[in-house]
C-alpha cells in the first residue's frame, strides 16, 4: 500500500472519513442545533452516510464517474478570506444578487432589497423551514443528499408568491481557496407558488488552481401555472469537485427549466432528478459541457412522469480536449398513470482528441401505452465534410474548428432565450479557447 | 354454423391454442440424483466418457460458480431458485446407441414429428409447404440433455464438414474442442455460464473447413421434456477461413406449472474471411396467463470474430420463456470485422425479458449494427440492454443502433437501457430508441378495410418487426410470423 498516504502524513482522516469527522466536531455549533427536527435530520444522515459512504463504481448510478481522488485528500473547514465584492464573478445582468462564500451567506455582498418575493439565507430562516427543507431530498436514498444534509451550513431561500413574476435573481457560490481542500454544502430552496415566475441565474466557481468541493442541493418546488427558468454557469478551478444534485418537483402546467454550463473542475458530476407531479408539467434540461485535458464531467438526470400529458425535452452537448472523460446519464421514467407523455433526449458528444472518452446511457423506462418517447445519442469527431467547405470558402482550419464547435453547441443554449446566458457561453467558449491554445502552444 | 357456436368455438381455439407444443413425452428416462454437487459433475462426465482434462475443467467452472452469487441487475424479478431441487442429467434410456435414425425410439420421432421438425431427412420443416421449394436442412435434435438425432451427417462430411453432438465431438475431435471450447465465452464470465461449465451435456458442435460454404443450413432443436430438470446445453461453432454457413436454433417445453431453467452457453468462432448466421426462434414455455410456470431462459451468447473481415450475424426471434435474460454479442477483433443483432422480443401476460446485446468494437474499421424490436402486452416487461464499447484501437469503427418499443395494453412496461462508450475519436456511434403505442389512424385504416383487431393488431406488428423478420431464412420467418401472431392472442381488446 501507499505508505507515504497523506493520512500518514497529517493524521487527518480522508475521503467519508473526514466528512463524518468534521460532523462530529461541528454538530454542536452547525446552523439549527438546537431545533430537535435539525439535529434528527442531520443524525438520520449521517447515519446513513456512515453505511454507505461515497458511492463507488459498483453502484449502477455512479458506473463510470469514480470518487477516487476526490477520496484521497481530507477535507478542511474553511476559513473565508474573500473581504470584499473584487474577487466576485461579474454580474449576470440582474437587478438582484445573493452571495455565498465558502458556503455561508454574505449580506455585505449580496443586493437583495426591494424585491417582490421573499429571499434569504437558510440559516436564518431555518427555524420556519420545518418540512420545508427536507421534503425532497432523502437521505436514505442518495448519498450526496445525505452528505449534504449532515453538513450543510446555509444557502438561498427563496418564495415567489402566487402570480408574482420575479425578474432575474443571481446567486453566487464561491469558494475562496487556501491551502487545504475545503469543503462546502450549500442546500438551497427556491419555491414558486401558484402562477409566479422565476430566472434564477447560479453561478459556481473558485479561484483558479484552488481545490474544493461544492456539493449543493437543491430543493426546487414549482406550483400550478409556476415557471423556475435555472441558469447555472459552472466555472471551477481546474483542481476542485463540483458534485451537485437538484430535486425539482413541478405542480400541474408549471414548467421546470434548467440549463447548465459547465467548463471547469478536475471532476464535476450534475444530478437532475426532476418530477412531474401535475398534469402539464413541464420540464427543458439543456446542458453544453466543454472539457480540457484532465477533467471528468458527468450529467445525470432523472425525469419522472407521474402524471399524464406532461412534456419534457432534453438535450445535453459535450466537447472533449485532451485527455478527458465526459459522462451522460439519462433516465426517462413513464408510471402507468402518465399516459399522453411526450418525452425526448438528445445527448452528442464531439471528441476532439484521441484521449478523449465518452460514456452514454441514455434510458427509458416505461410503464404506460399512449406514449411518445424517444432518445437519440451521437458520439463522433468533427465532419470531415464541413471543415472541408468551410475551408474551400477561405476559412482558415482553426476558424472553421470554432465555428463548427459553436454550432454544435448551438442547440442545447437555443433553449436559453435569455441573452444574459447566451452571452455568458460566448464568454465561457471562448475562454475555454484560449485555455486550449495555450495548452497547444 | 350457428353465430353463437361459432363464438364459442373461436374463443376456446384461442384460449386453447396459445401453446401448442405444451404436450409432454411418455418415454423412459435416466436420469442423475437429484441435486448438484462435485459427485453429479463428475457423473454427468462419466456418462459422457469424457477424457480427464474435461473433467478437470467442468470441475474448475463448479468451483468458480461456487464462489459466484447470482446476479441480481436484470430488470426482471423471480424467486429464488434452488439449484439443489432440480435434476442435471436426464436422458431418453437406449439400450445401444443408434446408428440410424431407423433406430430411435418412434416415441421420439413421434414427438418432433408433432414438433414439426423434420428428423427423416425430408425437404423441409413441416407446416411450410407452398413456401417455394426449400433447401435441405440438417438438424440436431436436443432431447433434454442428450442429442437423439443428428441428420445429413453424411453428406455433410463430404464437404468436410462436422455437424454433430457436441459430446460426439468431444471423443472423434478432441483436438478442436480443447482448442476452441471456453475461449470466446471463459468457465466463469459470469453466474449461468459457470453453471452450464460444469453441468453441461449437450449441444451442437460445428467446424466448417476453410473455404467451404455449408450446403445446407444446419439446425439445432432443442426440446425439454422432464420433469424438475433444467437444459444446459453448450453449442460451439468454427468457421474457418473464408467459410460461410448459416444455422438455425429452435426450443420447446411442456405446459408444466413449476419454472424450469435453462442455462445455455453459445460460443461461436469466425476466422478470416468467415460469415456465420446465427438465427433463433425461442418458443420455450412462456407459463400461462397467470404467470405459473414456464421457462426461465438464462443463456450466454457470444461470438468472437478473430479474422479480418469477418462477419457474425445475430438474429432472434423472442417469444417464449417466462423470463428470457441474454445478450447474444460479438467481439469484433479482427479488422474489418462485422457484427450485427437483429431482435424481436415478445412479451405478453406475465412474460419478462431483457435483452439485447454487445458489440465490443476492438478492431479497426470494425462495423456493427442493432436494430432491437420490443413488444409488450399483457402485463409483459420487456427491456432492451445493449453496450457499444468502442477500444482505443478501433479506428474508423462505426455502430449504428435502433431501438424501437411497442406497447400494446396499459398494464406492460418498455424499456431501453443502452450503454455506449467510446474511446476513439475517429470512431462514429449513434443510438436512436423510440417508445410508442400501435397508431388509432393505423387501427382505424386496417378495421375499415373489414379486418378484425386482432388481425390489425397481427399486420401492424409484423410490420413493425419487418426489418428483424427479413433477416430469417425463409422457413424460420413463416414460422416467426406465426409466432407473434400466436403470442400476441388474448392481448387485444
Amino acid at each position: 500500500m501507499n505508505e507515504m498516504s497523506p493520512t500518514a502524513l497529517t493524521g487527518a482522516p480522508l475521503g467519508a472519513d473526514s466528512f463524518l469527522h468534521r460532523y462530529e466536531g461541528l454538530r454542536q455549533r452547525l446552523p439549527g442545533a438546537r431545533l430537535p427536527w435539525v439535529a434528527a435530520l442531520r443524525e438520520r444522515a449521517a447515519e446513513s452516510f456512515r453505511a454507505k459512504g461515497f458511492p463507488t463504481r459498483r453502484d449502477e448510478a455512479w458506473k463510470y464517474t469514480d470518487l477516487a481522488p476526490l477520496l484521497a485528500l481530507g477535507f478542511a473547514e474553511p476559513l473565508s478570506s474573500v473581504d470584499d465584492d473584487a474577487a466576485l464573478p461579474p454580474s449576470q445582468g440582474g437587478a438582484a444578487r445573493a452571495v455565498f462564500v465558502d458556503g455561508r451567506f454574505r449580506a455585505d455582498l449580496s443586493a437583495l432589497d426591494d424585491l417582490p418575493y421573499r429571499v434569504g439565507s437558510v440559516a436564518e430562516a431555518l427555524p420556519r423551514l420545518d418540512g420545508a427543507l427536507g421534503r425532497l431530498a432523502q437521505p436514505s436514498e442518495q448519498p450526496l443528499a445525505a452528505l449534504n444534509a449532515m453538513l450543510f451550513e446555509d444557502g438561498l431561500v427563496v418564495r415567489v408568491p402566487p402570480g408574482v413574476a420575479g425578474g432575474v435573481l443571481e446567486l453566487v457560490s464561491m469558494a475562496s481557496g487556501g491551502e487545504r481542500p475545503t469543503a462546502l454544502h450549500p442546500r438551497h430552496l427556491i419555491r414558486i407558488e401558484d402562477g409566479a415566475s422565476l430566472t434564477l441565474i447560479e453561478t459556481t466557481t473558485g479561484p483558479e488552481g484552488a481545490r474544493y468541493l461544492q456539493a449543493p442541493v437543491f430543493e426546487i418546488e414549482v406550483a400550478e401555472g409556476g415557471r423556475l427558468n435555472h441558469a447555472r454557469l459552472q466555472t471551477e478551478s481546474r483542481a476542485a469537485f463540483n458534485l451537485s444534485t437538484v430535486y425539482a418537483a413541478v405542480a400541474g402546467g408549471g414548467t421546470y427549466d434548467s440549463f447548465v454550463l459547465n467548463a471547469g473542475g478536475r471532476l464535476v458530476r450534475n444530478e437532475i432528478h426532476t418530477a412531474l407531479q401535475g398534469p402539464k408539467a413541464a420540464c427543458h434540461l439543456n446542458g453544453a459541457q466543454l472539457l480540457a485535458d484532465g477533467q471528468h464531467a458527468d450529467t445525470t438526470t432523472v425525469i419522472d412522469h407521474a402524471a399524464p400529458d406532461c412534456p419534457s425535452r432534453q438535450t445535453y452537448k459535450t466537447v472533449l480536449a485532451g485527455r478527458s472523460r465526459g459522462v451522460f446519464q439519462g433516465k426517462i421514467h413513464v408510471h402507468q398513470i402518465a399516459q399522453r407523455t411526450d418525452g425526448y433526449q438528445m445527448n452528442q458528444a464531439l471528441l476532439l482528441s484521441p484521449e478523449a472518452e465518452v460514456d452514454s446511457k441514455p434510458q427509458l423506462e416505461i410503464y404506460a401505452d399512449d406514449v411518445k418517447c424517444s432518445h437519440g445519442a451521437t458520439v463522433g469527431a468533427l465532419d470531415a465534410d464541413q471543415l472541408f467547405y468551410l475551408r474551400a470558402r477561405g476559412i482558415p482550419a482553426e476558424a472553421a474548428r470554432r465555428m463548427l464547435v459553436r454550432a454544435f453547441l448551438q442547440e442545447a443554449v437555443e433553449a436559453v432565450e435569455d441573452p444574459a446566458i447566451q452571452a455568458a457561453l460566448d464568454r465561457t467558449l471562448q475562454a475555454w479557447w484560449q485555455a486550449e491554445d495555450r495548452e497547444a502552444a | 354454423m350457428p353465430a353463437v357456436t361459432e363464438t364459442i368455438d373461436t374463443v376456446q381455439s384461442v384460449t386453447e391454442s396459445q401453446y401448442k407444443w405444451g404436450f409432454s413425452t411418455d418415454i423412459e428416462m435416466d436420469m442423475a440424483p437429484k441435486g448438484l454437487n462435485e459427485d453429479i459433475v463428475r457423473f454427468i462426465s462419466a456418462k459422457k466418457n469424457e477424457p480427464q482434462w474435461l473433467l478437470d475443467w467442468r470441475l474448475r467452472a463448479f468451483a468458480a460458480w461456487q464462489a459466484m452469487e447470482e446476479p441480481r441487475w436484470a430488470m426482471v424479478s423471480f424467486p429464488p431458485i434452488d439449484y439443489q431441487d432440480a435434476y442435471y442429467y436426464a436422458a431418453p434410456k437406449q439400450k445401444v446407441a443408434p446408428k440410424s435414425l431407423d433406430e430411435v425410439d418412434p416415441e421420439l420421432l413421434r414427438t418432433y414429428e408433432k414438433l414439426g421438425i423434420p428428423l427423416k431427412e425430408q425437404a423441409v420443416l413441416a407446416g411450410v409447404e407452398g413456401a417455394g421449394e426449400s433447401p435441405a436442412i440438417a438438424v440436431d435434435a436436443v432431447f433434454d440433455s442428450v442429442s437423439v438425432a443428428t441428420t445429413f451427417k453424411d453428406r455433410l462430411e463430404k464437404e468436410g464438414i462436422i455437424f454433430c453432438p457436441i459430446s460426439e465431438a468431444v471423443q472423434n475431435h478432441p483436438e478442436l474442442v480443447q482448442r476452441y471450447l471456453g475461449t470466446v465465452v471463459p468457465q466463469s464470465d459470469n453466474y449461468f455460464a459457470a453453471l452450464n461449465s460444469a453441468v453441461f451435456t449437450d449441444g451442437s458442435f460445428v467446424y466448417i473447413p476453410k473455404g467451404v460454404r455449408c450446403p445446407m443450413e444446419l439446425s439445432t432443436y432443442f426440446r425439454i421434456n422432464a420433469k424438475s430438470t433444467g437444459q444446459f446445453e453448450r453449442t460451439l461453432i468454427i468457421a474457418d477461413e473464408r467459410s460461410q454457413v448459416s444455422y438455425l436454433e429452435g426450443c420447446t417445453a411442456p405446459m408444466r406449472d413449476e419454472n424450469q431453467l435453462h442455462a445455455a452457453v453459445v460460443e461461436l468462432v469466425a476466422l478470416e474471411d468467415a460469415t456465420i448466421k446465427y438465427s433463433t426462434v425461442q418458443n420455450w414455455y412462456p407459463g400461462d396467463a397467470e404467470g405459473r410456470g414456464g421457462i426461465y431462459n438464462f443463456v450466454t451468447k457470444r461470438a468472437a470474430c478473430r479474422g479480418a473481415r469477418s462477419k457474425v450475424s445475430w438474429t432472434q426471434v423472442e417469444t417464449g420463456s417466462a423470463i428470457t435474460w441474454k445478450y447474444p454479442s460479438c467481439i469484433l477483433q479482427g479488422e474489418d470485422s462485422v457484427g450485427e443483432f437483429y431482435s424481436v422480443a415478445i412479451t405478453n401476460n406475465r412474460q419478462q425479458a431483457d435483452t439485447g446485446t454487445k458489440m465490443i468494437h476492438l478492431g479497426a474499421r470494425t462495423k456493427s449494427t442493432i436494430v432491437s424490436k420490443g413488444i409488450s402486452a399483457g402485463r409483459g416487461q420487456n427491456t432492451y440492454r445493449g453496450l457499444v464499447r468502442i477500444g482505443p484501437k478501433a479506428s474508423g469503427a462505426r455502430n449504428f443502433t435502433q431501438c424501437d418499443s411497442l406497447l400494446i395494453g396499459d398494464q406492460c412496461g418498455a424499456h431501453t437501457v443502452p450503454y455506449i462508450e467510446n474511446r476513439n475519436m475517429t470512431a462514429k456511434v449513434e443510438h436512436e430508441a423510440t417508445t410508442s403505442r400501435i397508431a388509432e389512424d393505423q387501427l382505424f385504416y386496417c378495421r375499415q378495410r373489414g379486418l378484425t383487431q386482432e388481425e390489425a393488431v397481427g399486420l401492424i406488428v409484423n410490420g413493425f418487426c419487418r426489418e428483424v423478420l427479413k433477416e430469417l431464412p425463409m422457413e424460420f420467418a413463416v414460422e416467426a410470423q406465426k409466432l407473434l401472431q400466436i403470442s400476441l392472442e388474448g392481448s387485444v381488446g
